[in-house]
């Protein structure tokens, strides 16, 4: 009789017990994004930071997704007021150094903030490689779907989101994904580049 | 006494089911509140459109009705970097940025409908504070009513099996 409630008892609580598990092991600042998978969102917005060398770009000019198609292109949101963008930043400014010659674009996106904190930031850290884009009404990270800085979008040539990265991204996660991407590029055949990976 | 009991806890019951649709009508009175004033502050706007002073007037009453509009929208959106409040309560900066682009989006001609979708192609569905009634969702809104049933049948069996054991000879004195 009091095995049987005991059994009766244990069989109640495993449910509750795999939704505690479920519940507890999540990060409920972890907004699952719909967009990788989908076309990235059109932008046309002036570049205010330069960036160095072949990659720079004049302050107020205007780039627009559709002139990286057949790129990859790398997004990152960032702000001098936001500490993980700190610690990602040589990942990013390097890396973007590292493809030089090769078919993939950095571009930066400032977050809220202004741009001359910004460049003075810029400056701090020993200059980016990559130019940086203002942002008016944050329309373009909210067409990104974005919450909080640092966020990085990479697009396949394609123009498709491939990948978000929230939080500091590193130097072999870029490589990673755009490796992946531009070997896919090498050999591409127009049908097979849509499908991302 | 136990006649008694059980017409309390029915009572009871009647009481706690009737409380949830009242609360529902509640806010349903509140969510067409908006649609309501939104009719009568357009009607000026096609009246008076000959004399100037009307016209300004009729575009603050256009302009008030579109801020109630929007403000309608921001409630039922989650503000991405604030711990469940909506665009609409919250002061940050991203939230006022979301203000405006449902503003504009609603200016611009697209139902509260279309604003929130575009919402939710980018948050998914997680920027809506209330989770729609589609598909799985409805097991969310129908698990706290079954919840109440189940708990006034537990109840109810409960009460049964004491007015019965109340009803027959009591068991056996404890012994001393």
């Amino acid at each position: 009789m009091n095995w049987k409630r005991a059994f009766v008892a244990v069989v109640a609580a495993l449910p509750l017990l795999w939704l505690f598990k479920f519940g507890f092991t999540r990060n409920p600042a972890d907004i699952p994004s719909p967009l990788p998978g989908r076309p990235a969102p059109a932008f046309a917005l002036p570049v205010f930071a330069t960036g160095e060398g072949p990659l720079a770009r004049t302050v107020g000019d205007t780039l627009r997704l559709r002139e990286f198609s057949g790129k990859v292109l790398v997004v990152n949101f960032w702000a001098s007021w936001c500490i993980p963008c700190r610690e990602e930043h040589e990942a990013l400014t390097t890396s973007a150094r590292d493809y030089i010659g090769r078919p993939v674009q950095f571009v930066g996106v400032l977050y809220n903030d202004r741009p001359a904190d910004a460049l003075r930031w810029i400056a701090g850290l020993g200059g980016q490689s990559y130019p940086a884009l203002l942002d008016p009404g944050a329309r373009m990270a909210i067409d990104y779907g974005v919450y909080g800085v640092p966020e990085t979008f990479i697009i396949d040539p394609a123009g498709r989101i491939t990948y978000k990265h929230t939080g500091a991204i590193t130097r072999a996660v870029l490589h990673t994904w755009i490796d992946s991407l531009v070997s896919d590029k090498a050999t591409r055949a127009p049908a097979s580049r849509g499908s991302g990976r | 006494m136990s006649r008694r009991t059980i017409a309390t806890l029915a009572a009871l019951g009647a009481a706690l089911c009737l409380a949830g649709p009242a609360r529902a009508q509640d806010r349903a009175a509140q969510g067409t509140a908006p649609a309501a004033t939104s009719a009568p502050a357009s009607a000026p706007t096609a009246a008076g459109t000959s004399n100037s002073a009307a016209n300004s007037a009729a575009n603050s009453a256009a302009d008030s009705a579109l801020d109630e509009r929007t403000a309608a929208v921001a409630r039922t959106l989650r503000c991405p970097v604030c711990q469940g409040e909506s665009i609409q309560a919250s002061p940050s900066e991203l939230a006022q940025q979301m203000r405006t682009l449902v503003k504009d989006r609603l200016r611009a001609g697209e139902s509260p409908d279309q604003v929130r979708a575009y919402f939710v192609s980018k948050y998914g569905e997680w920027i809506l504070l209330e989770p729609s009634m589609t598909g799985l969702n409805k097991l969310l809104y129908a698990f706290p009513v079954l919840l109440v049933i189940g708990g006034l049948a537990f109840v109810a069996m409960l009460v049964r099996r004491w007015t019965g054991t109340a009803a027959s000879p009591p068991p056996s004195p404890p012994a001393p």
